[in-house]
């Protein structure tokens, strides 16, 4: 891969961008452009795919290659993309209908078989473009057009449901947290299989105030976790509080550091443990930081890789035709 | 009953080629395995054959029931043969359930091998039989055989010392050494296979061989003269090399023959669908050349075909009635987008699972019309086992010269019928021709149009100075941006249609199978129903009826020179397995009184069915 030097405006189309003022989709956008251009790959050799929702406009507005495709199947459609041409750079971006409910299956299987993909998430918690039905992450009780007494049904958590599917790596990250999403992607992007990013994006006009501080840049840092692997899980506004470990529930607790016998006593994060990432993708508001970052990676043969597919190219002629028949 | 061969004096009619041979036992007797192997030793013995398996949708369904019978059927001649044949001069039963179920396939005067050894009260019952039909007349119309082929199995197998039930198994080949013997077939081939395929396990092999051998001795010892008259239809009717091919593994070949003639890999994409799976078994074997991949379902199956044709490759996805169902949402977007595609269709009975083993061709409007909003497309149905070679070829040169999904209409039959197969000449074939472009990225409109195909430029992502994007919303014309402007959607919807339509400029003119010109009746078929139509109207001509076939392989768009026949001919008839889907099409394209010969029984026409009807429609035309 030639590294070319690139800026986020190389990135920019001719196409006006369509969505809500103060949607957190532009952040979103604009984080793409800047993490695109630090990768620096050609934007002829990047594909974005997408599938219905206001997530799904992505490709519009990015002078990569792009498809637009139909709702839930994304995943799929981005999966033929490798298994034709491994060498290209291949996301995927939807929302939590795309990618939970209508196309769930195909973010599962996606995931299960490690496919070369970078599967963005956009999750708002709401269904936008049909003008704001509850969708499969919104929480028990939200009142929507199809719900005006409040949903009953229990949400689906995105993080753990990716990693219940067998992916390999799994990360969180926030519309609005400029320096610290870029930082996901990245690592997203590095990461040689399927990578899941869960972005939580607020939907300032359905669903505002969804994740409440999280994606508020002053007070995230009491509502959220930030991990590093190898570094210990410690949060709060003086980084006075951290997660431990309970062995015995096989579940993190949150400690007051001073009162602690020891830092020691502050778990580290280990992004190759699936048990402490299960344990992570657990924490929810309120009650528990919201880990953000990367929840678990571990390297393993992605799929065109296991198969031994590569290029674009052929390599039968007629001999080989007369030689099968 | 007695051990030994009862000879019945039914008459012993003249017995001139072609000659049906129906095997008939459970699922696990190894029904579709002797039913094969006498196929090999058929075009071992340079005949023309042609073979149809019906078997149950059951895996296995408990031994001895009416729903777990097996058949394989094979029609051979000196003759070309273009059907598995109506009825059998040869009906093998393994059981009451097999004869039960079976009997009504086998011609008058025909001959039935029956094993005796589960005519007894726990066989009868299974059936739902209140009396042996072997003792109670109701063959008395047929010449019969019978023999306890497990008994005699067993024996045989003696000096082997395997236990009864690995013994018993042989026992297929016990009556295949007897159907040999009847028809003067040496061993050899199915001899050298059994060694072959059992390389590793010898004793299976002489096992087999040693059964099957004693079979065929059982028919040189027992007096069998008054059947000893098959005479063997010996001419070769092929002069280059040939193999046996079903419509699925001819198909396989054909896209083999996509990536071999393009030079670039096939990607191929599907779901497990009976009777569809075949072909994915098929391509999977191959480890380079052909990208399979088994998807979570349908949509994923088509979807990753689109999106690996959206790459630059061939996309294919196969799936029979329901999976097409499925699959509709992506051939729109197929469609939308302008990209090639490659979806067959092994069509099955239905609506729902239906019967998922059994051939029908009933989902012919679902695939010229079956998605929503305006969306043509080229649809493309094969007659024959050989044809669906040289389809998927056709389909692929479609898809890219006109840049749109192709539907290819097999069946159930088509799939699983067998006849000898003439080896192409692969030199002879021309390319598959990839398109290029010329415009740089600049000037680079993703739908602009080839001013003669109304084609669009097909550039796949890695193109350098080309990025752009595509998608399900309306797209200007040119540019390819979203639009939603009023006269550029219907100029769109236009070009779509226009696209597709133009298809039958380039097909060459229609042509007659068989008959006059100015024929009584024109009997318009399409599909797998090709044999048994060529044959009915080959056999009334010969009587001196004046019946013309009409076989369409392209039926969206309609192939130019039909209306013509239409207007020339004072009657016609389509014969289809549906209730007269392309009849309706016609009537509607062409405002003709187009009439309709349905049969939507599971099971491929008879010729002698249709040449009623078609004798009937052509008298009343006259009169």
């Amino acid at each position: 891969m030639n590294v070319m030097q690139l800026k986020p405006s190389d990135f920019e189309t001719d196409q006006e961008v369509r969505w809500c003022p103060g949607c957190g989709d532009y952040a979103i956008l604009k984080v793409v452009k800047s993490v695109l251009a630090d990768i620096g790959r050609s934007p002829d050799e990047i594909v974005f795919v997408a599938g219905i929702g206001c997530a799904a406009r992505f490709p519009y507005y990015l002078s990569t290659y792009g498809f637009h495709t139909i709702h839930g199947r994304a995943a799929a459609v981005a999966t033929g993309v490798k298994l034709a041409n491994p060498n290209l750079d291949v996301w995927v971006v939807g929302g939590d209908g795309d990618f939970l409910s209508i196309g769930g299956n195909h973010t599962l299987h996606a995931l299960r078989r490690n496919i070369d993909l970078n599967l963005l998430l956009f999750n708002n918690a709401i269904y936008g473009l049909t003008k704001g039905q509850y969708s499969p992450t919104s929480p028990v009780g939200t009142r929507s057009p199809s719900t005006p007494n409040g949903s009953v049904e229990q949400p689906v958590n995105a993080a753990r449901f990716a990693l219940g599917a067998g992916a390999k790596f799994v990360a969180r990250g926030a519309d609005t947290l400029q320096t610290h999403l870029p930082e996901v992607l990245k690592r997203a992007h590095g990461y040689k299989g399927a990578s899941f990013v869960e972005i939580l994006q607020n939907c300032i006009v359905y669903h505002d105030g969804a994740f409440g501080a999280i994606n508020d840049r002053s007070k995230s840092q009491n509502v959220t976790v930030r991990l590093e692997h190898g570094k210990p899980m410690v949060f709060g506004k003086d980084n006075d509080k951290g997660l431990v470990f309970n062995e015995q529930t096989g579940a993190f607790e949150v400690a007051e550091i001073a009162s602690l016998n020891s830092d020691a006593e502050v778990a580290v994060h280990e992004e190759t443990n699936i048990d402490h990432a299960f344990a992570l993708a657990q924490l929810e508001q309120p009650g528990f930081p919201v880990p953000l970052g990367v929840i678990y990676a571990e390297e393993t043969p992605h799929f065109t890789e296991a198969r031994g597919f590569t290029g674009t190219k052929g390599d039968w002629d007629r001999e080989t035709l007369k030689a099968i028949l | 009953m007695a051990d030994t061969a009862v000879v019945s004096d039914a008459p012993d009619s003249a017995r001139t080629p072609p000659l049906v041979v129906r095997f008939a036992g459970d699922s696990g007797d190894g029904i579709q395995l002797a039913g094969s192997e006498f196929a090999k030793s058929t075009a071992d013995a340079k005949s023309d054959f042609m073979t149809f398996p019906d078997y149950p949708a059951e895996i296995r369904a408990p031994a001895g029931t009416l729903f777990g019978v097996s058949a394989y059927q094979i029609q051979f001649a000196s003759d070309e043969v273009l059907t598995p044949g109506d009825k059998a001069d040869v009906l093998v039963a393994f059981n009451p359930a097999a004869l039960t179920t079976n009997l009504q396939h086998l011609k008058p005067g025909g001959l039935l091998i029956a094993d005796e050894t589960h005519f007894d009260a726990r066989g009868l019952k299974k059936a739902k039989l209140e009396a042996n039909p072997l003792e109670d007349g109701t063959l008395d119309a047929f010449q019969v055989i019978t023999a306890d082929v497990v008994k005699r199995t067993i024996e045989a197998l003696a000096p082997l010392e395997l236990g009864r039930k690995q013994a018993t198994r042989a026992k297929n080949f016990w009556v295949l050494g007897l159907v040999y013997w009847l028809f003067g077939r040496p061993l050899s081939t199915t001899e050298d296979w059994l060694n072959s395929k059992f390389r590793k396990t010898p004793e299976v092999a002489d096992a087999n061989i040693m059964a099957m051998k004693a079979g065929h001795a059982y028919g040189e010892t027992v007096e069998l003269s008054a059947i000893r008259d098959f005479a063997e239809p010996r001419i070769a009717k092929h002069k280059a090399a040939s193999r046996i091919i079903s419509g699925t593994q001819a198909m396989a070949y054909g896209i083999a023959a996509i990536s071999a003639l393009g030079k670039r890999d096939v990607v191929y994409c599907s779901y497990p669908i009976t009777p569809a799976s075949v072909l994915l078994h098929a391509l999977a074997r191959f480890d380079a050349g052909i990208r399979t991949f088994q998807a979570e379902d349908e949509i994923a199956a088509v979807s990753a075909a689109l999106g690996a044709s959206y790459a630059g490759s061939i996309g294919i996805t196969a799936s029979s009635g329901p999976g097409l169902s499925l699959k509709t949402e992506a051939i729109g977007l197929g469609v939308a987008v302008e990209l090639p595609l490659i979806v067959i269709d092994v069509q099955r009975g239905g609506p729902s699972t239906g019967m998922p083993t059994k051939p029908e061709q009933s989902d012919l409007t679902m695939a010229i019309y079956g998605r929503h909003g305006e969306a043509p497309l080229p649809v493309l149905a094969p007659a024959t086992p050989d044809e669906c070679f040289w389809i998927m070829i056709e389909a692929a040169r479609t898809a890219i010269q006109t840049m749109s999904p192709v539907i290819v209409l097999s069946d159930a039959y088509l799939a699983n019928a067998a006849s000898d197969w003439e080896l192409p000449d692969i030199d002879a074939i021309p390319d598959i021709d990839w398109p290029e472009h010329k415009a740089n990225g600049e000037d680079f409109e993703p739908f602009s149009r080839d001013p003669e195909t109304l084609a669009r430029p097909w550039v796949a992502p890695g193109t350098p100075g080309h990025a752009h994007r595509i998608g399900g919303i309306e797209k200007s014309s040119g540019s390819g941006h979203i639009s939603y402007d009023p006269d550029n959607h219907q100029e769109m919807t236009r070009l779509r249609a226009e696209k597709i339509r133009r298809l039958a400029d380039r097909w060459s003119e229609v042509k007659l199978e068989d008959g006059p010109d100015d024929g009584d009746l024109l009997v318009i078929g399409w599909g797998s129903t090709y044999g048994a139509i060529a044959q009915a109207v080959k056999e009334l001509n010969a009587d001196g009826k004046r019946i013309s076939h009409l076989h369409l392989r392209h039926l969206n768009p309609l192939p130019r020179g039909v209306k013509e026949l239409l207007e020339r001919f004072p009657r016609a008839v389509t014969a289809e397995l549906n209730t007269g889907q392309l009849c309706s099409i016609l009537r509607s394209e062409f405002l003709k009184p187009v009439e309709c010969i349905s049969q939507v029984t599971g099971q491929p026409f008879h010729v002698s069915d249709l040449k009623e009807e078609f004798v009937k429609r052509s008298e009343a035309s006259q009169s």
